[in-house]
C-alpha cells in the first residue's frame, strides 16, 4: 500500500548510485521480456492478447488510480475511453464520412483527449458530491446514460451502428495496425501511463490525494481543498482513459455504443479488482488474465465439457472467488503467499 | 407539510398550480387548441396511466432495495437478478399449476429464502466492507445472469394473467366527445394493470404501517438510525437483518412476477431493473420508503411521457432527472442529509 511505502522512502537514506541502478531487477527482467516479445510470440498473440491487454490495463489503471489513491471507485472510466474513441472518429476520419470532419490527426487526437478529459471532469464533479458506495452507483448511472445516449443519438454519435473504419495515421510510413508496430505503440503508452501514475502518486498532489482518501476531514482542516483534489484526480484519470480509448478504437477500427455498454464498464472494474487496487501494476495483471481467459475460454470450456457461451459464468465465478478470498486481488494473494513463506512454520511469527 | 408551506411559500404555490393544471388536464374535455399543441387526450392519459403503473412496478423493486440499504448499508447489486429470477419462477409456477395467484406467494418464499442465503453466506461475513460487498454482489449477479441464460435461454417469457383479469375495462376518465351524438368517450384500460397498481399501493401502505405502527417496524427504524445502540439494548440485530433481507428479496421476486405479467422476461431485464432501482432510490433518497414511492412515480412517468413525446431520448430523460436531483439535493428528494 502506498501509505506504508511512503515512510520507508522518506526515512531511509538515499541508496547510492544513479537512478538507473536503483531500478529493481524485476523491472529490468519484465521490461526486456516485453521489448523482446515480438521475437517470441506470433502476430495474433501480439495484437489480440498483448495489445488488448495493455489497452484494457490502461483503462483499469485509471480506475485503480481513482480507487487506490483517491478512494473513489468510478465506473465511468470506460465511458471516458469511449468518448475519446468517438471523438477521434468524429473529428478525424472514418467510413461514416457524412459525420466525420476529417481533421488532421495532430488536431483530432488532442481535441479528442481534451473532450474526454472535460467529460471525465464533469462526471467527476458530479460524482464527488457523494461518497463511498454512492459513487459507484452514480458513476454506473452516468455510464449507462452515456451508453443509451450514444445509442439513440444519430446526429453526432451515429446511433446503434457507431463508426467503423477509424484507422490510425500512417506516421513515419508505418502502418500502425500491423501487429508489431501496434504492440510497441500500446506498450509505449501503457509504460507512459504506468510511469505517470507512479510519479503522480509520489508527487505532492498524489500524497495530498491519499491524505484525502484516508481522512478528508483532517485534510480539510489542514487547508486542502478536498473537492478540488478529487476532481483533479478524475481529470488525470480521464486523460489516461482517453488515450486508451483512442487506442482501443484503432485496435478494432470501430467504435459503437456497445464498446462502453454496461457489460464492458463492469469488466473494467473486474479487471482492476482481480489485478489488485493497491499498486499500478495490478490492472495490467488483471487485464492480461481477463484477455487470456476471454481469448482461450472456448478451449477451456470445451475441455470442461461445457458450451463456449458459458464464458461469462467462468469470468463471474473467477471474479467471485478472488474477491471472496482476497480483497486485494492477485497482488494480495501474492503478498499473502510471500508472508506465509516468511513465517516460521514451527514457532509462528516472523522468521529470521 | 405545513412547515414546508410556511418555509417555501413560492414553491408551494408553484406545486399547487401544477397539481391543479394536472387535475384539470385529467378530468376536463380538452379544448381544440390544447389538442393541437400536445396531441390527443387519449395519448396523454394512456402515457399517464402507463407511467403510474410502471412507477408501481419500480416501487416494488426499489422498495426492497432501499429498505435493505437503509438498514444494513448493504448495496445489493444482485437485486436485479433476484427480480429476473422471480419472474422466471413465476412463469414456471403459473404455467405448471395453472394458477396465476399461486405464483406470488411461492415466488416470494423461494426468492426470500435465496435472500436469507445471501445474507448469511455473503453479507454477514463482510459487514461494514462496502466495496467488497458491492464487488461480491456484482460477481453474484454475473453468475446468476449466466445461469438463468443457461436454464431459460434468450427467449422472451410472458406470464399470462387469468381470464378474469384480462381484457380492458372502461374507466371514468373522459378522453373526448363523439362529434355526432355529443356523447362522452371514456378511456379503456387493461384491468390487470389497474390490479397491479392497486396491489402496489396496498403493499406500499402496508409497508408504511408495518414500519411506523408495529414493534418490528420500530426495531427496523431504530436499526436504521443507530445500529450499535439497538444492539446494546439486547436486540438480536442479526435476526432483524435476515428478516429484512428476506422481505426485500421476496419483494423483488414478486415484482418479477408482476413485471413478467405486464411486460416480459428476458436476459438483460436484470440490469435494466437494477439501474432503474438505483436511479429511483438516488432520486427519492436512500433508505426512505416514501422516497422510493415518489422516485418510482417520477421515473415511471418520465419514461412513459418521454417515450410518447420525445421518443429518441426517453431513456436519457430519467438520467437527466437524476443528475438534476444530485446537483441540487445530493441526498435525494426525501432523503435525510
Amino acid at each position: 500500500m502506498a501509505v506504508t511505502d511512503l515512510p520507508r522512502g522518506l526515512t531511509q537514506e538515499r541508496p547510492r548510485g544513479t537512478w538507473v541502478e536503483r531500478i529493481p531487477v524485476a523491472y529490468w527482467v519484465v521490461g526486456v521480456i516485453l521489448v523482446l516479445m515480438p521475437l517470441l510470440a506470433n502476430d495474433f498473440i501480439l495484437y489480440q492478447v498483448f495489445g488488448w491487454a495493455f489497452i484494457l490495463g490502461m483503462i483499469a489503471l485509471s480506475l485503480m488510480f481513482l480507487a487506490g489513491y483517491g478512494g473513489m471507485v468510478s465506473l465511468v472510466q470506460m465511458s471516458v475511453a469511449g468518448m475519446a474513441g468517438y471523438m477521434v472518429a468524429i473529428f478525424g476520419t472514418s467510413a461514416i464520412d457524412t459525420i466525420s470532419l476529417g481533421w488532421a490527426w495532430y488536431v483530432a487526437i488532442p481535441v479528442a483527449i481534451l473532450v474526454a478529459v472535460i467529460f471525465g471532469t464533469l462526471a467527476g464533479a458530479l460524482a464527488v458530491r457523494t461518497e463511498g458506495i454512492y459513487t459507484i452507483m452514480i458513476t454506473l448511472a452516468i455510464a449507462s446514460a452515456f451508453f443509451y445516449f450514444t445509442r439513440q443519438n444519430y446526429i453526432i454519435f451515429n446511433g446503434f451502428s457507431g463508426f467503423n473504419g477509424v484507422l490510425p495515421p500512417q506516421l513515419f510510413g508505418v502502418d500502425w495496425r500491423e501487429a508489431v508496430p501496434f504492440y510497441y505503440l500500446t506498450l509505449f503508452w501503457a509504460f507512459v501511463a504506468y510511469c505517470a501514475v507512479l510519479y503522480v502518486s509520489r508527487a505532492p498532489f498524489g500524497l495530498a490525494l491519499q491524505g484525502v482518501r484516508d481522512n478528508p476531514r483532517r485534510m480539510r482542516a489542514l487547508g486542502f481543498n478536498v473537492t478540488a483534489h478529487r476532481i483533479a484526480a478524475y481529470s488525470f484519470a480521464a486523460a489516461i482513459a482517453g488515450v486508451a480509448g483512442i487506442l482501443l478504437t484503432w485496435q478494432s477500427a470501430q467504435i459503437s455504443p456497445g464498446t462502453a455498454g454496461v457489460g464492458p464498464v463492469i469488466d473494467i472494474l473486474i479487471i482492476a479488482v482481480v489485478g489488485g487496487l493497491r499498486h499500478p501494476v495490478g490492472p495490467f495483471i488483471g487485464a492480461l488474465i481477463y484477455v487470456v481467459l476471454s481469448t482461450f475460454a472456448i478451449d477451456i470450456l470445451v475441455g470442461l465439457g461445457l458450451g463456449a457461451e458459458r464464458f461469462r459464468l467462468l469470468i463471474g465465478l473467477g471474479f467471485l472467488l478472488i474477491v471472496f478470498f482476497s480483497p486485494d486481488g492477485v497482488l494480495g494473494l501474492y503478498r499473502q503467499w510471500r508472508e506465509s513463506r516468511r513465517r516460521d512454520p514451527l514457532a509462528g511469527g516472523d522468521g529470521p | 407539510m405545513r412547515r414546508f408551506v410556511d418555509r417555501n411559500p413560492f414553491w408551494s404555490l408553484v406545486i399547487l398550480i401544477i397539481i391543479a393544471a394536472l387535475v384539470w388536464a385529467i378530468f376536463a374535455v380538452w379544448p381544440k387548441w390544447l389538442v393541437e399543441i400536445v396531441g390527443r387526450k387519449k395519448i396523454f392519459l394512456n402515457a399517464l396511466f402507463n407511467g403510474i403503473t410502471l412507477g408501481a412496478l419500480y416501487f416494488l423493486v426499489a422498495s426492497g432495495f432501499t429498505l435493505i440499504f437503509g438498514l444494513m448499508r448493504n448495496v445489493n447489486l444482485a437485486h436485479g437478478s433476484l427480480y429476473l429470477f422471480g419472474g422466471y419462477l413465476g412463469y414456471e409456477i403459473a404455467e405448471g399449476t395453472g394458477y396465476w395467484l399461486l405464483a406470488f406467494p411461492i415466488t416470494f418464499l423461494i426468492v426470500a429464502a435465496l435472500g436469507v442465503l445471501l445474507q448469511i453466506v455473503v453479507f454477514r461475513r463482510m459487514e461494514g466492507q462496502d466495496l467488497r460487498q458491492t464487488l461480491v454482489t456484482i460477481g453474484i449477479s454475473i453468475v446468476l445472469a449466466d445461469l438463468m441464460l443457461w436454464i431459460w435461454g434468450g427467449d422472451f417469457y410472458q406470464v399470462l394473467p387469468p381470464e378474469w383479469l384480462s381484457g380492458p375495462v372502461e374507466t371514468f376518465f373522459v378522453t373526448g366527445v363523439k362529434r355526432r351524438t355529443a356523447e362522452l368517450i371514456y378511456l379503456k384500460y387493461p384491468l390487470v394493470r389497474l390490479a397491479i397498481l392497486a396491489a402496489a399501493i396496498v403493499i406500499g401502505v402496508g409497508m408504511w404501517l408495518l414500519l411506523n405502527r408495529t414493534r418490528i417496524g420500530m426495531l427496523i427504524r431504530a436499526g436504521v438510525d443507530d445500529r450499535e445502540m439497538l444492539t446494546a439494548t439486547g436486540v438480536n440485530i442479526q435476526l432483524v437483518f435476515v428478516g429484512v433481507f428476506a422481505f426485500g428479496a421476496g419483494l423483488a421476486g414478486v415484482a418479477g412476477v408482476v413485471g413478467g405479467t405486464f411486460q416480459s422476461m428476458a436476459p438483460g431485464e436484470d440490469t435494466r431493473f437494477l439501474l432503474a432501482s438505483l436511479v429511483v432510490v438516488i432520486v427519492g433518497g436512500m433508505g426512505s420508503i416514501p422516497g422510493a414511492a415518489l422516485g418510482a412515480l417520477l421515473i415511471g412517468l418520465a419514461e412513459q411521457f418521454g417515450s410518447v413525446y420525445m421518443p429518441t431520448y426517453a431513456v436519457v430523460l430519467t438520467f437527466l432527472i437524476m443528475v438534476l436531483v444530485l446537483a441540487f439535493r445530493p441526498q435525494g428528494i426525501l432523503g435525510q442529509a
